[in-house]
């Protein structure tokens, strides 16, 4: 649950978005950009490897619903591999 | 979530070649992110794949078109640019895109880019600018920063760069706009913008080359490459920008000018048709 | 076809112009070319014409970018032409291996000048016969006419778009100055009257197997897929599968390569024209091709006159070369002398071929080669 100084007064009717992260890991070439620039620090560098022996991300710990679907890692990544889609969200927070 | 989930496709796979991949860029490339944003475009842009045509020549840039799941053409060396306009004035319906690097475009093929500008054909131009000649394993280029380093030029490179948005306003592009992978909105965003553009377009993306140009100049991988876009960039929004602003040096604290640079709407090449009595 | 594209009627015209309307009346809907003696006169006229009749001329910044237009185009779906001599045809070459490569139909029309280099811009040569054949890297195999009239430049540059839709080939039209700015008598037959092949398409019965790069008869021509039609198709002057795709393996690219060169040489039957004069009881055979062979033919009459049993072998087409006839004409006859403005092209692929020696009438160039020095040949053979 997201702690505010001050509650805002329509928070009710604000739904941040959620995301859940998919990868296709053969496609991965551990370049880690996706990892470096999530805004919301989601993804970590894992030490399992795909095929062809690069590492690929995972969700890093206690950051795992802090997806907000931005998107950026889906427009990022060089190699098709990993996206995101927008989760259901029944309540705010 | 708890965890990443396996996926087995992509959202784009409908329009790349899904069957090739994973593709033969190295780890940290920039032009995977560039086709990804031109493959996005081609979905949003309410033209029929089967309309738009990609037009590549020989470089890493120019493997594109293999991986491209529409009418592709991988052709010479230099000579994207005028097969392209062949393919567009024969059949004009067709969305054509040249899609090839900083080398393929601005030194072999750099008579044709100039010409293609000033009659301003309406072809789309997307130039992946890394600095060096990468497929090949890393030779300076016409876009190689003064004093940077390629295989052949261990010394330092002694020419002076070309300026490729300069270059293409001056020679007479309707549409001139200069992105690195990071700005990956704004290259889907203008890529869209430049298929409405009637006339020829220009899009320079500044890429990272980790095992061509980086490995020389002391630029460990990709990611390194694009955190110093990401502190270098500055916006043009409107106004002049000298010529002198808009070179790049990597190794330099300076800004590195991006946005869009022309923008303007000298009339297009059309095929003459007279009526005969 | 619109009647403003073919030129029904009698007409006074220079080669050229015979060429650039046979192009029109063969459909040709788009040229790209760059300005060179001898050759300038068709581009100004197709520039005059083809606005006239909806069709696109563009003149490009170099030879180079008029190759690569029209293997465009052409992949685009039109009868795509250029226009040059012996300097641009050697710009040319490396994309007239991108279009045996990817296959794409296209014109290329040569009107031969003094070479090498600069040369003579505004004089006759016929010295591009082994660059058509051999001018690109690698293996392959060419399709090249010389017409020796004014009529023929209008008629062989109509068979030459239809051999290269019918086989996926570029087509070069090996012309020569002297016919190119010739005046003579051109006539050009009604519409309905000229014949024009289509390309291979691909048809419902292929079951889905259809792709760029498959040949799927005895012809090994594939069926020709065009920018927006909905095929997705991939053309890559890499070595490439039958699907387009890039491949590197060797057996591969023997595969292709092979089909490629096989193409034309097994269709060599259908692709050869040559004439004959006087052949049937020839002893000495002169053979040769465009204005050259106009005076061969004098000089073949006059030795006629003089008793003298000669003839003379025209070729129309200079690529793929006759072998058969030729393996022929070697067990018969008693001479062969070549007749022709370079320094012994032909002549080689003729001793190859008869396994005999040639006796040449040779000149690098600038003048027509009158017919007396081939008479005193044939004299000299006779004795």
């Amino acid at each position: 649950m997201r702690v505010y100084a001050r509650t805002p007064l329509d928070i009710s009717k604000v739904i941040s978005p959620r995301g859940q992260v998919y990868l296709i890991p053969e496609r991965c070439k551990g370049c880690e950009v996706c990892v470096h620039f999530c805004p919301q620090k989601v993804l970590v560098i894992s030490d399992e490897r795909n095929a062809k022996g690069y590492r690929i991300p995972k969700l890093n710990n206690g950051e795992e619903d802090e997806c907000v679907n931005c998107e950026f890692c889906t427009l990022v990544c060089p190699e098709f591999a990993i996206f995101t889609l927008p989760v259901e969200v029944s309540s705010n927070g | 979530m708890s965890r990443v989930k396996i996926a087995k496709k992509h959202p784009l796979d409908s329009i790349i070649r899904a069957d090739r991949m994973p593709h033969i860029w190295c780890p940290g490339c920039g032009i995977g992110i560039v086709m990804r944003c031109y493959a996005q475009a081609i979905l949003d842009s309410g033209v029929p794949a089967d309309q738009h045509v990609v037009i590549s020549g020989i470089g890493c840039s120019g493997r594109v078109a293999g991986y491209m799941n529409i009418d592709s053409y991988h052709t010479t060396h230099g000579r994207a640019i005028p097969f392209a306009v062949g393919m567009k004035l024969a059949k004009p319906e067709l969305m054509t895109t040249v899609f090839s690097g900083d080398g393929d475009l601005a030194a072999i093929g750099g008579n044709h880019l100039i010409h293609a500008a000033r009659r301003n054909v309406d072809v789309n131009v997307i130039c992946v600018n890394n600095f060096n000649y990468g497929m090949t394993g890393g030779q300076v280029g016409p876009t190689t920063p003064r004093g940077a380093r390629g295989t052949t030029a261990p010394y330092g490179n002694p020419e002076l760069p070309f300026n490729l948005p300069y270059l293409l306003a001056a020679a007479g592009a309707n549409f001139v706009a200069r992105w690195t992978t990071i700005h990956v909105r704004q290259i889907r965003d203008d890529i869209l913008y430049a298929f409405s553009r009637p006339g020829f377009t220009f899009i320079e993306v500044l890429a990272p080359c980790p095992v061509g140009f980086g490995k020389s100049n002391n630029i460990d991988d990709g990611l390194e490459e694009m955190e110093l876009y990401r502190q270098r960039c500055v916006l043009v929004r409107d106004g002049d920008v000298s010529q002198d602003d808009l070179n790049i040096d990597l190794r330099e604290e300076k800004p590195i000018y991006i946005g869009r640079f022309e923008d303007r709407d000298r009339p297009p090449y059309e095929a003459i048709k007279v009526e005969t009595a | 076809m619109d009647d403003r594209r073919v030129l029904t009627g009698k007409h006074f015209m220079n080669g050229d112009e015979a060429c650039a309307e046979g192009a029109l009346a063969a459909g040709c809907s788009f040229f790209g070319g760059y300005p060179i003696t001898p050759s300038t006169e068709i581009a100004e006229h197709l520039a005059r014409r083809m606005p006239e009749i909806g069709s696109v001329f563009i003149q490009m910044e170099d030879e180079l970018a008029s190759m690569a237009a029209i293997l465009g185009a052409s992949a685009a779906g039109a009868r795509a032409m250029t226009a040059t001599s012996g300097p641009g045809l050697s710009l040319m070459m490396e994309n007239l291996g991108l279009a045996i490569m990817l296959e794409i139909p296209c014109v290329i029309v040569d009107v031969q000048r003094g070479s090498p280099s600069t040369g003579l811009p505004t004089m006759p040569g016929q010295s591009d016969v082994m660059q058509a054949r051999w001018g690109s890297h690698g293996d392959y195999a060419i399709v090249a006419y010389s017409p020796w009239s004014v009529q023929e430049m209008f008629d062989l540059t109509i068979l030459a778009f239809n051999i290269a839709d019918r086989y996926r080939t570029p087509v070069i039209m090996l012309c020569d100055e002297v016919v190119g700015h010739m005046i003579e008598r051109l006539v050009i037959p009604p519409s309905d009257q000229i014949e024009i092949w289509n390309r291979k398409l691909p048809k419902e019965s292929d079951n889905g197997r259809c792709d760029p790069f498959r040949a799927l008869g005895n012809d090994l021509v594939p069926p020709m897929m065009h920018a927006g039609e909905g095929y997705r198709v991939h053309f890559t002057g890499l070595t490439h599968d039958e699907h387009g795709y890039p491949v590197m393996s060797a057996k591969t690219h023997h595969d292709l390569v092979t089909r490629l060169v096989e193409k034309i040489e097994h269709n060599a039957e259908y692709l050869i024209r040559t004439e004959g004069y006087w052949l049937d009881d020839a002893e000495i055979v002169v053979v040769a091709y465009g204005c050259t062979a106009r005076s061969a033919q004098r000089a073949v009459r006059e030795a006629r006159e003089e008793g003298i049993s000669a003839g003379m072998l025209r070729l129309i087409s200079l690529w793929p070369f006759p072998e058969n006839l030729f393996q022929d004409l070697g067990k018969t006859v008693k001479t062969i002398i070549a007749a022709e403005m370079n320094l012994g092209q032909i002549s080689r692929e003729i001793e190859r071929t008869t396994g005999r020696p040639v006796h040449g009438v040779y000149h690098a160039g600038g003048e027509m080669i009158p017919p007396e020095p081939i008479l005193r040949a044939i004299r000299g053979a006779d004795r």
